[in-house]
């Protein structure tokens, strides 16, 4: 693990993917260290989801590689592996959370179940271990563990989220990718969101791409930023370089738009 | 590591021709120069303290040589490991390193994580070397204990401090990594006397430690007491 410190976990070259004559991301270069949390900003229609869901395998890009540094067989180019391949390669190293959780829940199972799942894809047996996992995993992540058999959809939205959030940690991914996290949740809720995230992200040294537009959150959670404009990043550095002193013309319009940050 | 800086007698901070603008592209791309062709060296065990009439780029310079805001040219060189890294060329990995380890900065104003007690706010810096949580939370006790931060706010976020409480939090989150290059912005501009009296001590104690201490103060008597040496930044006419 220690002279994997010194390896990117994941590293983009030259991605870029168009639909039709329309070009939705070009010339996308980035690379993330384990431990490293790199927040992605833009307006909607940037290209900053599109970017997420290439690095997930869920869109392929036309051009470009996707190195990913997996546990299992080293790094693998992502962008050329077909999707058996794929799974069978990332394992459990990649995670994805969704912006609606119920996009990333078994809606159909249980919250324990749906914590247990990812472990039993991973090859463990033992009911009574995953039970007991599922349940500490609930803890961490706030929910009462006398709830691990109702259904996610009797949760409210906050902890649906978080819920979809112990699922995709469990089996302690390499990277995980996140697409707006907190969006669509109360301000109270978010606030306390953001709080366990923080606290997960540090205590398990995860490398985290995270999709926001929320500039707030990037400055809480986030080391680097990259701002995309265009389907291309127009600047990036260290979160409160970035923030404090931007240097394009759309960055500074994007950070004097908030009241404080 | 202090100790082979001194033996070398490199500065532990130095910089070359470092200029800073600014381009504000709402007001029609105008820029501002404020700093150009700055050429500092800060010595272990020196505290130099910045000299010049407000708005003439002090605050800015401390900004520019944490990495904050970005260099347009120059050299900004931090000794780490017997090497010196180029802040104004280095990775961002590189910056968070050198931040950790060996480049505090004192801020004017304390803004931290909301929610978190102070406390934890105070340890933070240490726990990010890998001390552990219960070790980091003691000498966090220490220094607020130093600093005469009452006890029963130990556990409450900042937040709601008064002003001379919140800059002795991030003083003591300044402190407490042993950074052995400090950036220090108006630490004493909203405490009492006492208060006051325990920072100077605070800053003194580092400096005949070894620490290279690089501050902006306007207040006589801490200049008086601080200063090893003053350094001149000039207002620039702003036009570029």
């Amino acid at each position: 693990m220690t002279a994997d410190l010194d390896q990117p976990v994941l590293e983009v070259r030259d991605l870029a993917k168009s639909y039709g004559d329309r070009r939705v991301l070009s010339d996308i270069a980035l690379s993330l260290w384990p431990g490293e949390v790199l927040a992605i900003v833009g307006e909607s229609g940037s290209g900053k989801t599109t970017l997420l869901r290439c690095i997930d395998g869920q869109i392929a890009p036309d051009d470009g590689e996707i190195l990913f540094h997996s546990r299992s067989q080293g790094v693998v180019d992502l962008a050329t592996l077909s999707e058996s391949q794929r799974r069978r390669v990332i394992g459990n190293d990649l995670g994805y959370v969704h912006q609606n959780p119920r996009d990333g829940l078994r809606l159909d199972l249980s919250a324990g179940a749906n914590i247990g799942e990812p472990l039993l894809q991973a090859g463990l047996r033992h009911y009574g271990r995953i039970r007991q996992i599922a349940g500490e995993w609930l803890a961490k992540v706030e929910i009462d563990a006398s709830r691990i058999d109702e259904p996610p959809l009797r949760f409210s939205g906050g902890m649906q989220q978080r819920l979809q959030i112990a699922r995709n940690l469990v089996t302690e991914p390499r990277l995980v990718l996140m697409d707006e996290p907190t969006g669509g949740l109360d301000v109270s809720v978010q606030a306390r969101l953001l709080d366990l995230l923080r606290r997960l992200v540090a205590d398990l040294d995860l490398a985290v791409i995270l999709v926001t537009h929320d500039l707030g959150v990037a400055r809480l959670l986030a080391d680097r930023l990259m701002v995309m404009q265009a389907g291309r990043i127009i600047e990036t550095g260290l979160t409160d370089q970035v923030l404090d002193d931007p240097h394009q013309p759309y960055t500074q319009l994007l950070v004097s738009s908030v009241l404080q940050l | 590591m202090t100790d082979s800086v001194q033996q070398s007698g490199l500065p532990a901070l130095e910089t070359r021709d470092l200029a800073k603008s600014f381009t504000l592209h709402a007001r029609d791309h105008l820029s501002f120069a404020v700093l150009s062709d700055i050429d500092l060296a800060v010595h272990a065990g020196e505290c130099v303290v910045l000299d010049g009439p407000s708005g003439a780029g002090k605050s800015t310079l401390l900004r520019t040589l944490y990495g904050n805001y970005r260099a347009d040219r120059g050299a900004i060189l931090v000794r780490q490991d017997g090497e010196a890294v180029d802040l104004v060329r280095a990775t961002p990995r590189q910056i968070l390193a050198v931040r950790r380890r060996t480049l505090g900065y004192i801020s004017q104003f304390l803004r931290v994580i909301p929610r978190v007690p102070t406390i934890d706010i105070v340890a933070e810096p240490l726990l990010a070397l890998g001390v552990g949580r219960e070790a980091a939370r003691h000498r966090a006790a220490e220094f607020l204990e130093r600093l005469a931060l009452p006890h029963r706010f130990w556990e409450l976020p900042p937040a709601t401090f008064s002003g001379g409480e919140q800059q002795r939090v991030n003083i003591a989150r300044g402190l407490i990594a042993g950074h052995p290059i400090l950036l220090v912005d108006e630490p004493t501009a909203s405490l009492d006397a006492v208060n006051r009296a325990t920072v100077v001590d605070l800053l003194q104690e580092a400096r005949q430690a070894g620490k290279a201490i690089l501050a902006i103060c306007h207040e006589e008597a801490t200049r008086a007491a601080l200063a090893t040496r003053f350094f001149p930044v000039p207002l620039k006419a702003q036009a570029a």
